[in-house]
């Protein structure tokens, strides 16, 4: 499919100037429509972008009268505002830093999605679902999308309209000039684990600073086996699904998605479980 | 009278300055309408004809061309408070606060200027949502949405610079905030992992190069406004003429 549209695309449209090359080649819809199909962009399609530059100005200067850009006091590193927020199109990688820490809340998760973001013309082999709206012809794909907008829109909610001071969680009829209590209890996966195994606390290994312990090992095979079963199960039980992808997209798209997963997935284990991190280690704790 | 404007008329369309100017006769013939395309660099954008679908607005809903006149209408809107405004941590504030208080239209502007960059961002996600849902980015066009990618990247960062820029409490906790962020880059941040096992301090790491300093302070004013003002704008500018030339190459995608 991919060939055959970069062939159409470097012959010349008209049949006579490819020597009848374009007429052997089959037409998409589209090049099948004739003359009478088309209409000048003057006026059609100018006049529809002025008029809708038109309604735009309009609006930006509707809100720019309702609703002034806001200045507040002096910028003084000496009074620290509470809580401290980022523009609102980074608050969703904010409320991330509640569930994960620094390093990958703001510099390795953002770093993912613009990386998804550029594989995805090419993780995406399913040439059906090209310029026009479709669930069907390509579920995965769109599914996949809209639950990583959904994630990106409602933390960024949450983050805009339900966290206040120390960011804390606040309902819209809360009292928001009042500190809430700080929650605290939060433990390590590592530390459960030792707990109700009744593991001990001897390292196997240390290696430099890091202090192998079995159930740190544990995490370890937990946080590596979530990406092992999820590399797993297609490959093994959907056949059809991987041969679409081939070795090398599949092991991008499939490393891709599961990161995605977990992020929901550790705010869930944070808010059901209590567990702060999954793994530790000196150097970085995920 | 009608005869008086036709005369006024053929005496100012028929000079040597105004064919200098306008190469084509008034577009009330086809021949005219498709020269105008042909021969004004602006209107070159696009193509003389179009297939009837792609005036459907609810294809494409417009979000493309709107994200491009929200730049075009910052960048008018950002060369006026250029006049008024010094990137001096002593007179930041105050030059704001001026707009809105004693410059003519100042207030307007600016408030204009913070609606279309918030209005940009917004729609270039809904841009970007849309061609995702219409499968536009595939084939032949794959990288035409890598260089979208670089330029939502692009919109991102020139948004957030701008953010430091009226000095008051927001803006420089908003900045701190972020760049708290950097100084947790894996390997460059002097908090990230293995930063400091490679010797990353708060006088070296990748927050010192973004702000000119270890605190959000005159140096990182200056920084942001530079790349507010003239370095990021002029990358956004490159990446959008290889993104509008090769919209124009490929033509709309699908069935229109």
């Amino acid at each position: 499919m991919a060939e055959k549209e970069t062939t159409l695309g470097t012959l010349p449209k008209r049949d006579g100037n490819s020597g009848g090359l374009a007429a052997l080649i089959k037409k998409t819809a589209a090049e099948k429509m004739g003359p009478e199909d088309h209409v000048l962009v003057w006026p059609n399609l100018v006049y529809l972008e002025l008029i809708s530059m038109l309604v735009i100005t309009a609006g930006l200067l509707f809100l720019s009268i309702i609703s002034p850009a806001p200045l507040e006091e002096l910028a003084s590193s000496d009074t620290t505002p509470n809580p401290t927020k980022a523009p609102w199109y980074f608050l969703g990688l904010q409320e991330l830093l509640v569930y994960f820490d620094p390093w990958l809340a703001g510099v390795v998760l953002p770093s993912l999605i613009i990386v998804g973001l550029v594989l995805l013309p090419y993780i995406d082999p399913n040439p059906r679902g090209k310029g026009y709206y479709t669930f069907s012809e390509r579920k995965f794909a769109v599914l996949g999308f809209s639950f990583g907008l959904a994630l990106w829109y409602i933390l960024i909610v949450i983050g805009v309209w339900f966290r206040g001071l120390d960011w804390s969680w606040y309902w819209p009829w809360d009292n928001w000039h009042a500190h809430k209590p700080i929650t605290g209890g939060l433990v390590d996966l590592e530390v459960i684990l030792e707990k109700t195994l009744g593991l001990t606390q001897t390292p196997l290994v240390t290696l430099g600073r890091y202090a192998v312990t079995v159930a740190n090992l544990l995490t370890w095979v937990f946080f590596l086996g979530y990406y092992a079963v999820g590399f797993g199960i297609p490959f093994l039980f959907m056949r059809k699904f991987y041969n679409s992808l081939g070795f090398v997209r599949y092991n991008l798209m499939m490393f891709l998605f599961l990161s995605m997963l977990g992020v929901p997935l550790k705010i869930f284990l944070r808010l059901l479980a209590s567990i702060k991190y999954v793994l530790v280690t000196p150097w970085f704790k995920i | 009278m009608n005869k008086l404007l036709d005369q006024i008329r053929e005496n100012v369309t028929q000079t040597q300055v105004w064919k200098s100017i306008f190469r084509h006769g008034f577009p009330n013939n086809d021949a005219n309408r498709a020269l105008v395309m042909f021969s004004n660099v602006i209107l070159h954008l696009h193509p003389v004809r179009v297939r009837r679908g792609a005036l459907k607005i609810k294809f494409t809903w417009c979000l493309g061309g709107l994200t491009f006149f929200f730049f075009v209408m910052l960048a008018i809107t950002g060369v006026f408070l250029m006049f008024y405004y010094v990137p001096d941590t002593r007179r930041a504030y105050n030059d704001i606060k001026d707009l809105g208080t004693v410059i003519y239209f100042g207030g307007l502007f600016r408030n204009l200027h913070r609606w279309s960059a918030h209005a940009m961002v917004f729609s270039v996600w809904m841009h970007m949502t849309r061609v995702f849902l219409t499968g536009s980015y595939k084939p032949p066009r794959e990288f035409n949405w890598v260089v979208g990618v670089i330029l939502l990247v692009v919109t991102l960062v020139m948004s957030w610079t701008g953010y430091l820029l009226p000095w008051d409490q927001l803006a420089l906790w908003a900045v701190t905030v972020g760049s708290k962020m950097a100084e947790a880059t894996p390997l460059v941040g002097n908090a990230g992992p293995f930063g400091p096992e490679l010797g990353m301090t708060v006088n070296n790491d990748v927050r010192f190069v973004l702000l000119g300093g270890t605190v959000v302070g005159q140096s990182a004013l200056l920084r942001f406004y530079v790349l507010h003002c003239l370095g990021l704008p002029l990358v956004m500018a490159l990446f959008m003429a290889v993104h509008f030339w090769r919209i124009r190459k490929d033509g709309f995608s699908g069935p229109l």
